[in-house]
C-alpha cells in the first residue's frame, strides 16, 4: 500500500515536470500553469496556518503583497537585471513578509476566530491604503515596472513554471513535516478545542503565531514570484481581496487541514478562474459563473474534496469488509438477513 | 482650524448615520444568525442601483422610491437566508464568510453586466442644494440622509427593544438552543431578521448613492469599512455599532478636512488596531465564553 502511494506520488511529479514541455505552443495554457503552480505553493503555506490550526485568515494578501514589493524595489534599488536573477530574491521577499508577520500576527491573533478573520481582512485594507498612499516608496496607483527577461516567447513560461514547482514541494515538505511533528498535533489541538490544549500544557500563542509567521514566508514568496510573472505591480492587484478568497476558496474546496486537498483546489480554481476571465472578463459574467460555482460546491461539500472522498472510501472498504466477514462466517451466502440489516443502517 | 473641525464634525454626524444604518443590519445578522455577512457591501450598492432604476425609468424621487426598495430588499433578504444560508453546513462562521461572498460575486457581476462598471450618480434637486451654515455650506441631502437614517434607526430600535418579535429576536440571540425550546420559532426569526438586515442595507444604499458615485466595485470600499465597525463595536452589540460608525465617519471626516482625505479612512485603522491591543473583544462586546 505504502509502495502504491509512493509511486503515485512519483508519476504526479513527473506528469508536472513534463506538463509544460507538452504543451507549450499554446501560450494561454501555459501562463495557466503557472498562476496554478503560484497559487498551490501559496495555498499551501497559507494551509499550515489556516488549516492546522483553523483560525480562517482572510488577510494574507498582506504578505503576498509585501513579498511583491519587496521583489520589485528590491530589483530596482540594486539594478537587478531581468532573468535568473531575480529568483534568487524570493527567499528575501518571504523573510521580509515573516518581518512583518510578527507583529501583524501577534495584533490579529489576540482575538479568536471569526473576530480574526475579520481583522485580517481589516488589516489587507489598511496596507492597500498604505500602497496607494506611500507614493515616495510604492509609486502609488501608477505602480511599479519589474525587470523582465529576454527569454523568447516560446519558452518564456518555463523558468517560472519550475521554480514555482520546487518551491511548491518545498511548502509540501514544510507542510508535511509539521503535520507529522508535535508542534503540528498542537496546532490540531488548538483547531479542535483551545483552551483544552492550552490546559494540557499547549503554549497556544507561540504555536499561532510561529504557524502564522511560517505561512507568511510562503505567501509572501508568492506574491514575489507572481509579480515578477506579470512584470508590473500595482496596488490593487497584491493587496487584493480576491487573492485572500482564492486561497481560502481553494482550501476549502480541496479540503482545509489536508496535504493534498489545498493542491487539488489550486489545480481546480486557477485554471477556470483565468478561463472564465478568458472567455467572458469583458462582461462580468465570469464573476456570476465563478460565483455559482463556489456556492454549489460550499453547500454541497462544506468539508472539501479530499476529506469527503476520503469518508465515502472508508464507509465503502468498511462495507466490504463487513461483508466480507458475514460471508466467511456464515461458510455459504445463503444468509444475507445479517448484511441487509447492516445496510439499512 | 477649529472651525474646519466643527465642520468635519458636524458633517460626520450627518453621514455617519447611513453607516449605522448599513452596520446595524450586519451586527443584527451576526448577532442572530451567527454569520459573517460578506455580501451586506454589495447589497448597499444594489440598493443604489435601485433607487437609480427607480428614478430612471419611472421617475420616482429617491426617497418615495424606498417604499419599493425596502421591501423588495427585504423578500431578497428572506429569499437568500432560505436559499443558502440556511443550507450552510459544518464550520458555520467561516463558511458564510465564503458562501456570502458568492452571493456577492454573483449580485457583484449581475450589476456590473447590466450597468457596466461605470460611475452612476443620483439626480435630485437636493442633491446638489446648498444651505450656508455658519461660514460653510452643507448639501441638503445631507440632512435629508441624516433625517432617514435617524427614522429607520427609531423604527429598528423600537422594533428589537419594544414589540414581542423584538423579544424574540433577542432571545434567539442570546441562545438559540434555550429560545427553540421555550417555543420560539428560531429559523423563522433568523430569517426576517436577515430580511431586516438587507432591507437596512438596501436602505442605507439609498443614502449612499444619493451622497456619493458608485459602481458594482464600492462594494470592497463599503463592506471592509463595515466590518471595521463592527469589531469596533463589539460583534453584535447594536448600539455599539451606532456609536462606533458615528466616531469612524466624524474622524474620517475631521482627518480628511484637517489633514488629507488621504489618510483619512487610515486613521480609524490606527483605532482599529489600539483598540485590539487594549480591548480586543470590542467597545461592547463580551469577553467570548467557552463554548462547547
Amino acid at each position: 500500500m505504502k509502495r502504491v502511494k509512493i509511486l503515485v506520488l512519483l508519476a504526479l511529479l513527473l506528469i508536472a515536470i513534463v506538463f509544460p514541455v507538452l504543451i507549450s505552443p499554446t501560450t494561454a495554457v501555459n501562463d495557466m500553469a503557472v498562476y496554478t503552480m503560484i497559487y498551490a505553493m501559496g495555498v499551501t503555506g497559507w494551509n499550515i496556518f489556516s488549516g492546522y490550526t483553523g483560525y480562517i485568515s482572510i488577510g494574507h494578501a498582506v504578505y503576498f503583497g509585501i513579498g511583491a514589493y519587496t521583489m520589485a524595489l528590491t530589483c530596482q534599488a540594486w539594478n537587478v537585471p531581468g532573468g535568473y536573477l531575480p529568483f534568487l530574491l524570493l527567499p528575501l521577499a518571504g523573510l521580509v513578509a515573516c518581518a512583518f508577520a510578527v507583529p501583524l500576527g501577534f495584533l490579529a491573533l489576540r482575538v479568536r476566530r471569526y473576530a480574526f478573520s475579520v481583522t485580517t481582512i481589516a488589516l489587507m485594507f489598511i496596507f492597500q491604503l498604505l500602497g496607494y498612499n506611500l507614493r515616495g516608496i510604492t509609486n502609488g496607483s501608477l505602480g511599479l515596472y519589474l525587470p523582465q527577461p529576454s527569454w523568447s516567447s516560446g519558452v518564456y513560461d518555463l523558468p517560472f513554471y519550475y521554480v514555482g514547482l520546487a518551491l511548491l514541494l518545498l511548502a509540501i515538505g514544510v507542510s508535511w513535516r509539521v503535520r507529522h511533528s508535535k508542534y503540528g498535533l498542537g496546532l490540531l489541538a488548538i483547531r479542535d478545542d483551545e483552551d483544552r490544549a492550552f490546559g494540557l500544557g499547549v503554549k497556544t500563542a507561540a504555536y499561532k503565531l510561529s504557524a502564522y509567521v511560517i505561512s507568511a514566508f510562503f505567501v509572501g514568496m508568492t506574491g514575489a514570484l507572481f509579480v515578477y510573472f506579470l512584470g508590473t505591480i500595482f496596488p490593487q492587484f497584491v493587496f487584493d481581496p480576491i487573492v485572500d478568497v482564492n486561497l481560502t476558496t481553494m482550501a476549502f474546496l480541496g479540503g482545509l487541514g489536508t496535504i493534498s486537498g489545498p493542491i487539488l483546489g489550486a489545480l481546480i480554481v486557477t485554471p477556470l478562474q483565468q478561463w472564465l476571465l478568458l472567455q467572458f472578463g469583458g462582461s462580468s459574467l465570469n464573476l456570476i459563473l465563478f460565483g455559482s460555482f463556489l456556492l454549489v460546491i460550499l453547500l454541497l461539500l462544506p468539508q472539501g474534496i479530499v476529506p469527503s472522498v476520503q469518508e465515502r472510501w472508508a464507509s465503502w472498504r468498511a462495507h466490504r469488509l463487513e461483508l466480507a466477514r458475514v460471508k466467511s462466517l456464515n461458510g455459504t451466502k445463503n444468509q444475507p438477513a445479517l448484511v441487509e440489516k447492516r445496510e439499512g443502517r | 482650524m477649529s472651525s474646519l473641525v466643527v465642520q468635519g464634525v458636524v458633517l460626520g454626524i450627518l453621514t455617519g448615520g447611513v453607516y449605522a444604518l448599513m452596520a446595524s443590519g450586519l451586527t443584527l445578522i451576526f448577532g442572530v444568525l451567527e454569520i459573517i455577512n460578506v455580501a451586506q457591501g454589495i447589497l448597499v450598492i444594489l440598493g443604489a442601483y435601485m433607487a437609480f432604476v427607480l428614478q430612471q425609468t419611472y421617475h420616482v424621487d429617491l426617497f418615495v422610491g424606498l417604499l419599493i426598495t425596502i421591501p423588495l430588499m427585504f423578500g431578497m433578504g428572506v429569499f437568500l437566508e432560505w436559499a443558502f444560508i440556511r443550507r450552510i453546513k459544518g464550520d458555520r462562521i467561516t463558511l458564510s464568510i465564503l458562501v456570502t461572498y458568492a452571493i456577492a460575486l454573483i449580485i457583484e457581476g449581475i450589476l456590473g453586466y447590466f450597468f457596466t462598471t461605470n460611475y452612476q450618480v443620483l439626480h435630485a434637486w437636493y442633491i446638489d442644494a446648498t444651505i450656508p451654515v455658519d461660514g460653510f455650506y452643507i448639501n441638503v441631502i445631507y440632512i435629508f440622509v441624516f433625517l432617514l437614517s435617524v427614522v429607520l434607526l427609531g423604527i429598528l430600535y423600537f422594533l428589537v427593544y419594544r414589540t414581542p418579535f423584538g423579544r424574540r429576536l433577542r432571545a434567539s440571540m442570546q441562545n438559540r438552543t434555550a429560545a427553540s425550546l421555550i417555543g420560539i420559532n428560531v429559523s423563522r426569526v433568523q430569517a426576517i431578521t436577515f430580511g431586516i438586515g438587507v432591507a437596512l442595507a438596501g436602505a442605507g444604499g439609498v443614502a449612499y448613492g444619493a451622497t456619493n458615485a458608485f459602481n458594482p466595485a464600492s462594494s470592497y470600499d463599503l463592506i471592509y469599512r463595515l466590518l471595521v465597525i463592527i469589531v469596533l463595536a463589539g460583534m453584535g452589540s447594536l448600539g455599539g455599532s451606532l456609536i462606533a460608525s458615528l466616531a469612524l465617519v466624524i474622524i474620517g471626516d475631521v482627518v480628511a478636512l484637517v489633514w488629507s482625505p488621504v489618510w483619512s479612512s487610515t486613521v480609524f485603522f490606527v483605532l482599529l488596531i489600539l483598540l485590539l491591543l487594549l480591548r480586543p473583544q470590542g467597545l461592547f462586546g463580551r469577553v467570548e465564553g467557552r463554548k462547547q
